[in-house]
């Protein structure tokens, strides 16, 4: 067994956490204590009459069969975007690894969408998108297939899609690229000796073992697209034409901040947060076993 | 079951770095072959360059008849054995023998029969199901040998595969590769920097220095007829003592030395090697053919069976070392008396190391 080193210090290790503790109190646990307290709440939008309604919210959201459409929506939004940012991305890494000269460039280059704002990247895929004039819609024009986001939800929901993913390609790659690195070359011509050419090395070998990778990257994507994608889908849709690239988060927003209906707003942002919880939760507790060799 | 023959071959590396140079080594079915050397001579690339997983810039690697260098490794019939083991971390210890096999399309129940039999020969049967990192080095290490045998390969290729171990179970393993090899009569390169494994392991040694092969052959040969300094100060522990002579005119002079007639030294001078074991002490004169060297004890290790005496020499003040038997009763400061004889006595070029006559 590994013997635990033990410090004597009582106050230090307090004093070197706490700059972390007050930023997660303050930024996620208020707002969060917030959220469920409002949840619980009935405002006028005028905010002149408050009554305490317990879990009214909740079961009017509920049974709201918009809400329910934008929760299944968000599923398939939230499983599409890390599919379509993670398998691209893992597919660049292996190869990235394979170039020798100029592997900086190369990593540059695509990590640089990361560094990109929400809002930019929708405003871009927007313009590549918009039916008469972009880059990608023109010529899919010419060639008969008639894309337009503006008039059609699934159009315009895969154009959220590409943004949202297109963004993520960037970090999920250099967690790839690192993942590829650290597995031992030794291994790699352990199996091209044992027989397995490329293809068959990369299914037995290299991907097994980048499995705790793709679990934690599973996990960021998921809440990723949960949360973060709140800004592409305000710059390219608005949530729509209708409701059809309105997701959970967004709905939550506009609910609250435009419908003004605080109350009702709230209770999807704790519905929300428990989705989240629950998904990472089973995530640890039932595919991390599977993962770690 | 295969010959394996590598003629004229080398390696050069983008940027102009010759890995190796010029080498051609044949080794008869079912012998093992060991390349020794210091680290950076090339013999890892050189086994590297057997397996396929290093191009062969210039020359021809052939397996049985074929010329193998265009092949892919998987396509070479080699199996090999590495330093750190390679195994795979999320396989058992039957899928990581049986992966080789299953690639190659083997039957089930032949993949089944033929894991049994190595884990029985190797004595892993009851870790089968054990993933690598519960093993101990040692199991590793057998494991490895496992995954290289089940697949009975045309050639073992071995990348210094006892390093890891500690000392104890370095000499056992050696012990069993050796025997292992024997039995299955695979024709076997091994790469190792221990010159003691080498001389235990080799059917033909190969010294290795800064790419190209010093010296080829049997271990006693080599032993006993080294081809030049490197060789002479590499095989062999304590290494042999090099002694810068000048020419005399009854054989090589130097300060503490006398004897040794018969040998030729040139004009130039030459270096004397003799092998620390071949002195013994002498009480009086030795004979004009001997050689005999006097000098101040500095030193003394008694491991038991032996004693290593250490002393300077003459006016260079080079430290020889003389292994004597049993317990040598010598005290540091006084001064001791060894011979040699003829037949134990070598003689090198001062300039090039090569060896001078016989």
């Amino acid at each position: 067994m590994e013997r635990k080193v033990v410090f004597p210090q009582k106050l230090l290790p307090y004093l070197l956490l706490a700059p972390q503790i007050a930023i997660t109190l303050v930024f996620f646990f208020w707002p969060a204590g917030q959220a469920i307290w409002m949840s619980t709440l009935l405002q006028d939008p005028l905010g002149f009459s408050v009554q305490f309604v317990g879990l009214e919210n909740f079961q009017a959201v509920l049974q709201d069969p918009a809400y329910l459409a934008t929760m299944q929506r968000t599923f398939l939004f939230s499983f599409g975007v890390t599919a379509l940012s993670m398998i691209p991305a893992l597919l660049l890494a292996v190869m990235a690894d394979r170039v020798v000269r100029g592997a900086t460039a190369y990593k540059t280059i695509l990590v640089v969408p990361y560094a990109i704002a929400p809002a930019v990247a929708g405003a871009l895929w927007l313009f590549l998108f918009q039916p008469s004039i972009g880059t990608i819609a023109y010529p899919l024009r010419l060639i008969g297939i008639d894309w337009n986001p503006r008039i059609d939800g699934t159009d315009a929901m895969i154009v959220v899609l590409i943004a949202s993913a297109w963004k993520q390609i960037g970090y999920n790659f250099l967690f790839f690229l690192a993942g590829l690195q650290s597995i031992p070359k030794s291994l790699i011509e352990a199996a091209a000796i044992d027989g397995a050419r490329e293809i068959r090395r990369f299914w037995t070998i290299v991907f097994p073992l980048l499995s705790p990778t793709t679990f934690f990257l599973l996990v960021v994507n998921l809440t990723y697209a949960f949360f973060d994608t709140f800004g592409v889908i305000h710059a390219v849709t608005q949530g729509g034409p209708g409701k059809s690239t309105e997701v959970l988060i967004y709905k939550a927003w506009y609910d609250g901040l435009i419908a003004q209906d605080l109350g009702r707003s709230s209770a999807q942002a704790v519905i929300l947060m428990f989705i989240v919880i629950g998904l990472t939760v089973i995530q640890f507790r039932y595919i991390e076993r599977k993962v770690h060799y | 079951m295969a010959e394996l023959s590598l003629s004229r071959v080398r390696k050069v590396y983008p940027g102009g770095v010759e890995a190796v140079k010029d080498i051609d080594i044949a080794i008869p079915d079912g012998a093992l072959c060991v390349l020794v050397g210091p680290s950076g001579c090339g013999k890892s690339t050189l086994l590297r360059m057997i397996a396929g997983l290093e191009t062969i810039t210039e020359g021809d690697c052939r397996i049985g008849a074929g010329r193998v260098n265009d092949l892919d490794p998987s396509d070479r019939d080699i199996a090999m054995v590495f330093q750190n083991y390679a195994l795979y971390p999320h396989m058992t210890v039957y899928d990581n023998m049986a992966y080789g096999l299953r690639n190659r399309g083997t039957p089930k129940d032949e993949i089944e029969a033929r894991v049994q039999e190595a884990a029985r020969i190797l004595e892993i049967s009851p870790f089968l199901d054990r993933k690598p990192r519960a093993l101990s080095g040692g199991q590793r290490q057998r494991v490895a040998m496992g995954r290289a045998i089940v697949r009975k390969p045309q050639v073992f290729l071995f990348d210094e595969p006892l390093s890891n171990l500690d000392a104890k179970l370095r000499i056992q393993m050696r012990v069993e590769i050796k025997k292992l090899q024997r039995a299955l009569g695979v024709t076997s390169v091994y790469v190792t920097h221990d010159q003691l494994e080498a001389m235990t392991l080799a059917d033909i040694l190969v010294v290795m220095s800064k790419g190209h092969v010093e010296q080829q052959g049997s271990p006693l040969d080599l032993y006993e007829k080294p081809a030049s300094t490197f060789v002479a100060s590499f095989i062999g522990a304590p290494p042999m003592n090099l002694i810068p002579v000048g020419a005399g005119e009854n054989g090589p002079q130097a300060t503490g030395l006398t004897g040794g007639r018969g040998l030729a030294v040139p004009a130039g001078g030459a270096t004397l090697g003799v092998r620390p074991e071949h002195l013994m002490v002498v009480a009086g004169p030795v004979p004009d053919d001997a050689l005999g060297i006097t000098f101040p004890v500095s030193a003394v290790e008694a491991v038991g069976a032996e004693t290593f005496v250490y002393g300077p020499i003459g006016g260079s003040g080079q430290e020889i070392i003389a292994r004597l038997p049993g317990k040598a009763l010598l005290a540091p400061g006084t001064p001791v008396s060894v011979a040699a004889t003829a037949e134990h006595l070598h003689l090198f070029d001062s300039q090039t190391g090569k060896r001078l006559g016989p």
